[in-house]
């Protein structure tokens, strides 16, 4: 088990916004977070990376408990995706080289610019090495942001919302590239997820958010139609379509 | 496989080229340093050729020639060079952990600072008046009791921004509104300061807020050094934490980065650099904000490059404005604060303008 959460609070002052939340992610699996918005998905995700402590419950990574380790040794384990991200004048070898920061002792090695170089050819941004960031699309400057993950050679990887603003055959490349880095490398992936179709094609596990608490966890088959009508509010039916599982809202 | 290889290996050999040019263009900033130095050390007074200087430098040369250079003009240019590395090199850091184009040394009340400690010294204490009956005998024209208290109050400045912008868990907005808050309210004790005091006080601390770059001897000129160099080591072991400050707060947490510590460590060495500065040789503006921008826009804003890379243009713009100072009208020396404002305000209207596609 490199990821498990147990009994995990948080709050705003006297504001709730996670209660009790537990759920555990094994190494190449793929962890999808749900819930409507203000469920508490990002600030769960934020936990999960010290950047928010929760005052509560505990995260272990491996066998290490979160909050007894510094930011570094934080980073050279888990990687996180931000939901913002800025787009500066930088280039996409710069950005993605920032990666390696935490493996980094004073400048970065030849190893480190092959490593960059191997993920930039994956992911297919190898003919952008040298644009600006500024200069890219959205689906290329998210392919970025991920690519700069996987220079940190996480155990695991964190995201919040990867697809959102993506058209389709975007929000297809940049799942299949996490899903196959996860696979290839054996990282353990938890991604806040919006698009319920997308996070059943991809994901292995499912967390359902609703008002603060965890509505349901598990496999493929927590994903019934009454527990997303539940969930989320809407009532909705689950069918197979040409071998996938599609949510329809009715 | 071999296929595989050869573009790997082209991406990265492309990416080395990339930064080359950045080094080459670094390399040419300090050869033309260099130049002016050199220039900046013959020119004047009594001209020299730079061979003369060449071979007064290297000790070759004996009399008026070795005295002119060794005790006037070589500590003259290399305080300059040294002011300019820090005031440029603090802007940089500044700007960046501020997340700020406009944040630098003058406009975040440090400079305002160090002049009302420079104003009570003079005034309150009577440091810097002419000899009275009735003052202390320590106190009387004492340049060291001004450059004391400007550096304190600079300093306490500083503590006071850093403590005020804890209460908003350190961020860059609180920071800077703390800093302009602080410029005001030091201006105005200044103000108040001088509206209660003689003519010569008064002129006594106009006189001390231009700043002058003759006023370092090799003593001062050591202790700016000892800082400055000091602050730049500082600055490049952490220019990777700057870089990842550049892509946003919680990118850069995700990155190992203690934010919050690096921006008040950061914070207080820039500041600690303006503070020897200024309290030294008096307000210099505008090099702290030009400097970064305009190397910005040679060779972008990777601070592995742009820390270095801004010390060196500060220095070759604040010899620059020192040189055009003492020649200007020679053998009237105008003050190289009036000239850096003068020739930074139409650069960074240029810089707005054109510069609007870039960062």
């Amino acid at each position: 088990m490199i990821l498990s959460v147990n009994g995990v609070e948080f709050r705003y002052g006297c504001r709730t916004i996670l209660e009790n939340i537990g759920f555990t992610v094994r190494r190449g699996e793929f962890l999808s977070i749900l819930g409507n918005n203000g469920a508490g998905k990002s600030t769960l995700l934020k936990t999960l990376n010290k950047i928010l402590l929760p005052q509560q419950g505990s995260i272990y990574v491996g066998q290490q408990e979160l909050c007894k380790l510094s930011r570094l040794s934080i980073a050279l384990k888990m990687a996180y995706v931000a939901q913002n991200y800025g787009s500066n004048r930088q280039t996409v070898f710069d950005a993605v080289l920032l990666g390696r920061k935490p493996h980094i002792k004073w400048e970065a090695t030849a190893a480190d610019l092959a490593l960059v170089q191997g993920i930039l050819v994956k992911t297919g941004l190898a003919e952008f090495a040298l644009r600006y960031l500024d200069e890219l699309s959205g689906g290329e400057l998210q392919k970025v942001v991920i690519a700069r993950a996987l220079a940190q050679e996480p155990e695991v990887l964190l995201l919040d919302e990867p697809t959102s603003n993506l058209d389709l055959k975007n929000q297809m490349e940049v799942l299949k590239t996490i899903r196959t880095a996860a696979k290839e490398k054996n990282i353990a992936v938890v991604a806040v997820m919006h698009d319920l179709n997308l996070a059943l094609r991809f994901s292995d596990k499912f967390v359902l958010l609703q008002d603060t608490k965890v509505f349901v966890a598990g496999g493929s088959e927590v994903m019934t139609a009454e527990n997303i009508t539940q969930a989320y509010g809407v009532s909705v039916s689950v069918d197979r379509v040409q071998g996938q599982t599609v949510v329809i809202p009715r | 496989m071999v296929r595989d290889e050869t573009v790997l290996d082209g991406g990265v050999t492309h990416y080395l080229k990339y930064t080359w040019k950045k080094k080459l263009i670094m390399s040419g900033l300090v050869a033309m340093t260099a130049l002016l130095s050199l220039y900046a050390i013959s020119a004047g007074s009594a001209e020299l050729t730079p061979w003369q200087v060449v071979l007064t430098l290297l000790g070759r040369t004996e009399g008026q020639s070795q005295i002119i250079i060794w005790s006037i003009r070589l500590p003259r240019v290399l305080a300059a060079l040294v002011a300019g590395i820090g005031l440029a090199v603090a802007g940089a850091v500044m700007q960046n952990i501020l997340r700020n184009p406009l944040a630098a040394p003058s406009t975040l009340g440090i400079a305002q600072g160090a002049a009302f400690g420079a104003a009570l010294a003079i005034i309150g204490w009577g440091a810097g008046s002419t000899p009275s009956s009735g003052g202390g005998a320590l106190l009387i024209n004492s340049p060291y009791i001004v450059t004391i208290s400007a550096f304190v109050a600079a300093m306490l400045t500083t503590l006071i921004i850093l403590f005020l912008a804890q209460y908003k868990g350190v961020s860059p907005e609180s920071m800077v509104l703390a800093g302009v808050a602080l410029g005001s309210l030091f201006s105005a004790a200044t103000m108040l300061l001088q509206y209660f005091t003689n003519d010569v006080n008064v002129a006594a601390v106009v006189f001390w807020t231009f700043g002058d770059i003759g006023r370092a001897s090799w003593g001062e000129l050591g202790i700016m050094s000892f800082v400055v160099f000091g602050a730049m080591l500082f600055f490049l072991f952490n220019r990777w934490n700057y870089n990842a400050l550049d892509s946003g707060t919680e990118t850069a947490k995700g990155l190992g980065v203690n934010v919050e510590r690096t921006r008040q460590l950061g914070m207080f060495v820039a500041s600690l650099i303006t503070a020897t500065i200024v309290s030294f040789l008096g307000i210099i503006a505008f090099i702290g904000l030009v400097a970064p921008h305009l190397v910005k826009r040679l060779i972008g804003g990777d601070n592995r490059f742009l820390i270095p890379a801004s010390g060196v243009m500060g220095a070759l713009l604040l010899l620059a404005a020192d040189t055009l100072s003492r020649r200007i009208i020679a053998p009237v020396v105008l003050p190289v604060g009036a000239v850096t404002s003068f020739l930074g305000a139409p650069l960074f209207l240029y810089l707005l303008v054109r510069g609007s596609k870039l960062r």
